[in-house]
């Protein structure tokens, strides 16, 4: 993988035509093909005016909350040496927590529902739809939806409906419409193939909100140019914090939003590592949702990217303990920057985001949600092996309450 | 092999009438009556078969196109049985165009220059893949035009005098206009539409305009068939085809005959519009 030709800088991409070296892309029907080229150019308007940054700017301080903290988590810090010192080690790096789980709605993918909204605002659009797989997502554009007026459909694969139930009633309550998806494995793609269906039917009026670094250019690009606060500010708290900027970068890959928004403000600082965790369900060798450690590249979802897929092409079940984290596929940033080398992608089980759960919830007051749980559980890995200066920074993505139903339910607890 | 194509729709012309296009899902409910209804098409009076290729996720498709897909599936239908099946029927028709319609990720996952080989070489004259725009030409269809395959472009409601040149620049064989904004065995078209549409398109290509998604009926056809060159048809018959099957998914006696009998009355649709034979 290393053979191909290192670029001067990992942040230029993608190129004109929506790709990261062979990934991404437009692969859609005729139908939305006028649609994807008409956002594109709103989405670049939008990018060049001074107007749309300031009313993202306002919104994400007086709405969403924004800064988001970046926290010195001392007694996971501590803890970690601990385990260091155990094993005969003396490090333990310095972990810091960016804290995207306090965002209003309780997720990072606010950050990014906000920018689409006021784009499809800008664009004259009354109707939104969203596919949703934990249900941050469509909890995200629900509430702007709610906050701007505008018509909202979530689609949702009745798995997760069933799995995700507190996110689901709190769409109702903002007034968005739930639709269950049975077709498939009715699960996240299942939703994706939904929404990009009703889009191709409501074509004129509808504006797609994608949760995540996935989908036809410019999704890819726009959702991770909104995602970048959460490493935009890392940058600046870190160097108030400590003076300099962290060693090691942390976080959970579904189809990657949180991850390459903490990531890609710092992927030309060449010597801070980088890693992403995705899902390997009940291990790399059974049901998983690790498209890089266990796929290749195919096209799905309107773009080239890595895929959980059969000899024949066929896409199939992936499988994880957290709904935001099931997905077969992942963005083609991510499948580029691991062919590239530039990103370590590793993966942690369901059993280990449930014991990192359990760490954090007990050592920080902290309960994050089981996507994070993932990236905690490498952390917890890897921080023993660094030395006590290294600064390493987790993102806390998501907060835990959403998952207390399923989490009490593998622990052997019921809650009533 | 765009002259099969071309020679079946002069065919059409010199009687004065639309050809009629008939897509079933290959290996759907089982490769042995898949083989049956695609050989049993062309005698029901079909002029074109389009072939499914099985796709677990079929972006573009509605529930009956998905359940097909996904029924061939569970039976082990792949790309290689596919043009396997093909084979066989192009053993004992050699004037049937065959078209393969799916998605790309099976034919990348194949291999693009493998696959045109092994499609070509199994009788297949032409590809329809939903999810590759003109935008992305570079991945199948220049190397399918090199290959002698005909790439058949779909062009839609959406699709205005601006990009029409760029939907059709490199199209052969025929140009598939998706009569509504929607996914297949949706709603019923607007027939007035429709027409105008095709006229539009027309003033932009020499080429066929077939006319699909929507069709349920004999009437249908014969309303798109006014206006269009050809009328294509496939969620309607793999209802039909569903609407024969057991408990348990598979054919039963009557399967193969549901499919002709609705494709009959389709043909019989087309046929009863007279068109003028091309000047």
């Amino acid at each position: 993988m290393s053979a191909q030709a290192q670029p001067n800088s990992f942040r230029t991409g993608p190129d004109e035509r929506g790709h990261f070296g062979q990934f991404g892309g437009r692969f859609v029907a005729e139908t939305l093909m006028p649609n994807i080229l008409e956002l594109e150019k709103a989405y670049e308007e939008a990018r060049n005016d001074p107007a749309f940054h300031a009313d993202m700017a306002s919104y994400s301080t007086h709405y969403i909350g924004r800064p988001s903290p970046l926290y010195f988590a001392e007694r996971m810090t501590e803890h970690l040496r601990e385990v260091s010192a155990a094993s005969g080690r003396s490090g333990g790096a310095k972990i810091y927590f960016k804290r995207e789980e306090l965002n209003h709605t309780g997720a990072h993918k606010v950050n990014n529902v906000l920018g689409q909204i006021l784009l499809a605002r800008r664009m004259g659009k009354k109707r939104i739809i969203a596919e949703t797989g934990a249900g941050q997502h469509g909890v995200a554009t629900a509430t702007l939806c709610a906050r701007f007026g505008l018509d909202c459909v979530v689609y949702m694969g009745a798995v997760d409906v069933e799995r995700q139930k507190p996110n689901v009633f709190r769409m109702n309550m903002l007034g968005a419409k739930v639709v269950p998806v049975q077709s498939g494995t009715r699960t996240l793609k299942d939703a994706m193939n939904e929404a990009l269906r009703d889009w191709v039917t409501n074509v004129s009026d509808t504006f797609y909100c994608i949760g995540t670094v996935a989908g036809p250019h410019p999704y890819p690009a726009m959702v991770r140019d909104f995602q970048c606060v959460i490493g935009n500010e890392t940058r600046e708290q870190m160097m108030e914090a400590e003076g300099r900027l962290p060693d090691s970068l942390v976080a959970c890959i579904g189809g990657g939003s949180n991850a390459i928004g903490l990531f890609h403000p710092f992927l030309d600082d060449k010597d801070i590592e980088i890693y992403g965790v995705e899902a390997a369900g009940h291990g790399l060798d059974k049901l998983h949702a690790a498209s890089l450690s266990g796929g290749r590249p195919g096209v799905l979802h309107g773009n080239r990217t890595y895929l959980l897929m059969d000899h024949d092409g066929q896409i199939q079940d992936a499988h994880s303990i957290s709904a935001g984290l099931d997905y077969p596929g992942i963005g083609p940033e991510h499948a580029w920057l691991h062919e590239m080398g530039r990103v370590k992608y590793i993966s942690a089980t369901d059993e280990e985001a449930l014991e990192a759960f359990q760490l954090c919830s007990r050592l920080e007051g902290i309960l994050p949600a089981l996507e994070p749980s993932h990236a905690l559980a490498k952390v917890a890995e890897l921080a023993p092996q660094k030395p006590k200066d290294h600064l390493m920074v987790v993102n806390i993505s998501g907060r835990g309450d959403k998952d207390l139903f399923q989490i009490a339910e593998h622990l052997g607890n019921q809650i009533v | 092999m765009t002259q099969r194509i071309e020679a079946r729709f002069e065919q059409c012309r010199q009687e004065g009438r639309a050809a009629l296009v008939t897509y079933v899902m290959a290996g759907d409910p089982d490769p042995e009556t898949s083989l049956q209804i695609l050989k049993s098409l062309p005698k029901a009076g079909a002029d074109i078969v389009e072939f499914g290729l099985p796709f677990t996720d079929p972006m573009a498709d509605g529930p009956a196109i998905q359940a097909a897909g996904l029924r061939a599936l569970k039976v082990g239908q792949d790309t290689v049985k596919t043009l396997d099946l093909i084979r066989r029927f192009r053993a004992e028709d050699q004037d049937t165009p065959v078209i393969l319609m799916g998605y790309f990720n099976p034919i990348f996952v194949y291999g693009v220059d493998r696959f045109l080989a092994d499609a070509r070489a199994a009788g297949v004259d032409g590809l329809i893949v939903v999810d590759l725009p003109p935008e992305e030409d570079d991945e199948l269809c220049l190397p399918a035009l090199e290959a002698g395959l005909a790439f058949i472009r779909l062009a839609t409601p959406t699709t205005d005098d601006r990009r029409l040149p760029a939907v059709l620049q490199n199209t052969a064989g025929f140009v598939y206009y998706v009569s509504i904004t929607g996914i297949t065995g949706a709603a019923t078209p607007d027939f007035g539409k429709v027409a105008t549409a095709v006229e539009r398109i027309k003033r932009h290509t020499p080429l066929p305009v077939v006319v699909g998604f929507g069709v349920k009926s004999g009437a249908h056809a014969a309303a798109v068939a006014q206006g269009a060159d050809g009328v294509v048809v496939g969620s309607a018959l793999i209802d039909a085809l569903k609407g024969t099957l057991d408990s348990e998914g598979r054919a039963t006696a009557g399967s193969i005959d549901a499919v002709t009998k609705l494709v009959k009355e389709l043909s019989d649709g087309v046929r009863s519009v007279a068109k003028r034979a091309a000047a």
